[in-house]
């Protein structure tokens, strides 16, 4: 009588599809008018980009447990690539040539996450922190220095303005279901199991160096493709958005969110990437603010806000069903 | 003789790098973090000195300011973000340790702006050089290698000779069994801490003496670049934290006579990629005994 009731998974499939589909009517509908200003749009589409960016550090600090500092180099990588691709392209359909530079910038940064993944795996911690950066540092450098390709410091303009509010979200949408998908399948787990406790992991068959590269390319991947979409944002690039400050602000949504929590990235990364507009006069003291937040929550809850909790709809509505028949309700009942 | 310019140029870099390096090495050979916040010490060192030298007191004031200034901030320091921490996630305390360097970072430019200040260096060490043949050495030269030889002297008196020394290679060796001897291990972690500022501290004026300017991101790559240095020397020994910081500045004045100066940054960090590569003990991590 009283057994849990249970959503199947093609309904709790079919329940998200329908989220999304009203997230992208209601988004287009407010977007696409004269409701909302210019600055809010914007705004969006930033949440957007940034929330992909944190969601995308989390597979490598909160799932595989390590701590790279040049996620903003992946970025780079990405939004370079798309954007020399966009500008070559320009007598293609457009959204041939937006899919298409948008997989060519996911694989190209991918393909840098597995060079730095591949010496990176030989360390540990701090050593794979610092080894990270200075690839993340390479990458800038080698941006300002190859000014006949990346245009250098004074930047890489007119790039196609692609990043709709349609392809925004399909992305961020895109991205989240294909972590949460990777994360719950047996790749996941292993790489679950590497933060947990290597030694053991590896003791139990789990293919370390595959597993570490495999976080670290998906990580790369989905930045690049953040890197893309923030291209066709801005409409030009420059080497100085990609510094070591831009990989520290990805760092603190994570940490802040919760390491581990993919709702976490996403509300920190909603939450800081509007705050600065909002309270406008607190901007000088922005950084100031961020970095006594990371120390904070680092002494008291290590974990982050929202540790490892995860949110899901059908789960919500599950335990809705499941009101009645509560442990304590049935021991009355009895 | 040109070479010989550059050999020396880069035997003085490369001591800066060697006196910050040695901070970065004692620390980790203790408890193993990462002190990111160590390069922000400098910058802090920076512009205490650039402080009080404005303010018309004079530079022997300004730099004894600056040693126990630094000292007093990384005691700070250790004692509110990192001691909290000490039995935590080695990630949570590398995290702390990068918020701790931003706070800095961004303190020091609400105080006293983003654009570079001029260092009155010639306040400090006087702008005479001397010709030998046909190389000119520069005072300030001269005091940073003699300087930072004998900083090195004194610290390697200090942690082989003093009973503070010999706790503090107890600590690194093993810290469960150097408690049990009877060691207190918060006194020695702030000591390590203290004597790792009082070298940056130092560092820093000679630093600056050489390249006179401070902003607030004096700090972060010069941080880098000395903890590449103490990797590449093997993190934890001293003689490998002075080998890698003279290797380090011997290889960036290279690049840079070479006509690659916009490089020299990606350099340094191709080299400790290198280095982690073949061999990620750098050149004197295998030798337990040296460890710190």
């Amino acid at each position: 009588m009283n057994e849990y009731k249970r959503i199947s998974p093609s309904k709790r499939f079919l329940i998200n599809i329908v989220l999304v589909i009203i997230f992208i009517v209601v988004g287009t509908l407010l977007t696409g008018g004269d409701s909302l200003s210019r600055a809010s749009r914007a705004l969006i589409l930033q949440i957007g980009i940034y929330v992909i960016l944190a969601v995308s550090l989390n597979i490598a600090t909160g799932y595989l447990g390590q701590l790279p500092l040049g996620h903003a180099g992946f970025m780079a990588v990405g939004a370079y690539s798309a954007a020399l691709f966009w500008k070559a392209t320009l007598n293609m359909p457009t959204p041939v040539s937006i899919v298409l530079g948008l997989i060519i910038a996911g694989l190209i940064a991918a393909v840098f996450g597995i060079i730095i993944g591949i010496p990176a795996l030989r360390l540990k911690g701090d050593y794979l922190a610092i080894i990270t950066l200075g690839f993340g540092e390479i990458i800038r450098i080698a941006i300002i220095n190859l000014s006949g390709i990346t245009g250098g410091t004074p930047g890489l303009l007119n790039v196609p303005k692609y990043s709709s509010f349609l392809v925004v979200f399909l992305c961020v949408a895109a991205t989240i279901a294909a972590i949460h998908f990777i994360m719950h399948s047996r790749h996941g787990r292993a790489i679950l199991s590497i933060r947990e406790n290597e030694i053991a992991a590896d003791s139990c068959g789990v293919n370390l160096t595959y597993y570490k590269v495999l976080a670290f390319a998906m990580s790369a991947f989905f930045a690049g493709i953040a890197g893309a979409l923030y291209a066709g944002f801005q409409g030009s690039l420059f080497p100085k958005s990609f510094d070591f400050m831009a990989s520290i602000n990805i760092l603190v949504m994570v940490v802040l969110g919760g390491m581990g929590s993919m709702l976490g990235s996403v509300i920190a990364a909603t939450v800081l990437t509007a705050l600065p507009l909002v309270l406008q006069a607190l901007a000088a003291y922005r950084m100031v603010i961020y970095s006594i937040l990371l120390i904070i929550v680092m002494i008291f809850k290590p974990s982050g806000l929202l540790g490892r909790y995860d949110f899901s709809l059908p789960g919500l509505i599950e335990k809705w069903m499941n009101r009645k028949n509560k442990p304590g309700k049935e021991v009355a009942n009895e | 003789m040109v070479f010989l310019q550059q050999l020396i140029n880069g035997l003085q870099l490369g001591s800066i790098y060697a006196l910050i390096a040695l901070g970065y090495s004692m620390v980790y050979g203790i408890i193993l973090l990462l002190n990111f916040a160590h390069g922000d010490i400098i910058m802090v060192g920076g512009y205490i000195v650039l402080l009080i030298i404005a303010a018309g007191i004079s530079p022997a004031v300004a730099i004894a300011a600056c040693i126990i200034g630094c000292i007093v901030l990384a005691c700070v320091i250790e004692k509110v973000a990192y001691t909290p921490l000490r039995s935590a996630p080695r990630i949570s305390l590398l995290i702390t340790a990068i918020g701790v360097s931003f706070f800095l970072e961004n303190v020091a430019q609400l105080l006293w702006g983003a654009d570079p200040r001029v260092f009155p260096a010639t306040r400090i060490i006087p702008a005479t050089s001397y010709q030998i043949g046909r190389l000119t050495i520069s005072l300030t030269t001269i005091v940073t290698l003699v300087v930072a030889i004998a900083a090195m002297v004194v610290l390697m008196l200090l942690v082989q000779k003093s009973k503070m020394g010999k706790a503090m290679r107890a600590v690194s060796e093993d810290m469960g069994a150097a408690q049990l001897m009877g060691i207190n291990l918060n006194r020695i972690i702030t000591f390590t801490f203290a004597v790792g500022a009082c070298l940056a501290a130092i560092g820093a004026i000679l630093y600056c003496c050489k390249y006179p300017q401070v902003k607030p991101t004096t700090g972060y790559i010069l941080g880098i670049k000395a903890f590449v240095a103490a990797v590449l020397g093997g993190i934890g020994s001293i003689p490998g934290a002075v080998l890698g910081g003279i290797a380090i500045g011997l290889a960036e004045v290279a690049v840079n006579a070479l006509g690659y100066s916009t490089w020299t940054d990606a350099v340094v960090f191709v080299i400790l990629i290198i280095v982690l590569l073949v061999k990620p003990t750098g050149f004197m991590g295998a030798s337990m005994n040296e460890k710190v």
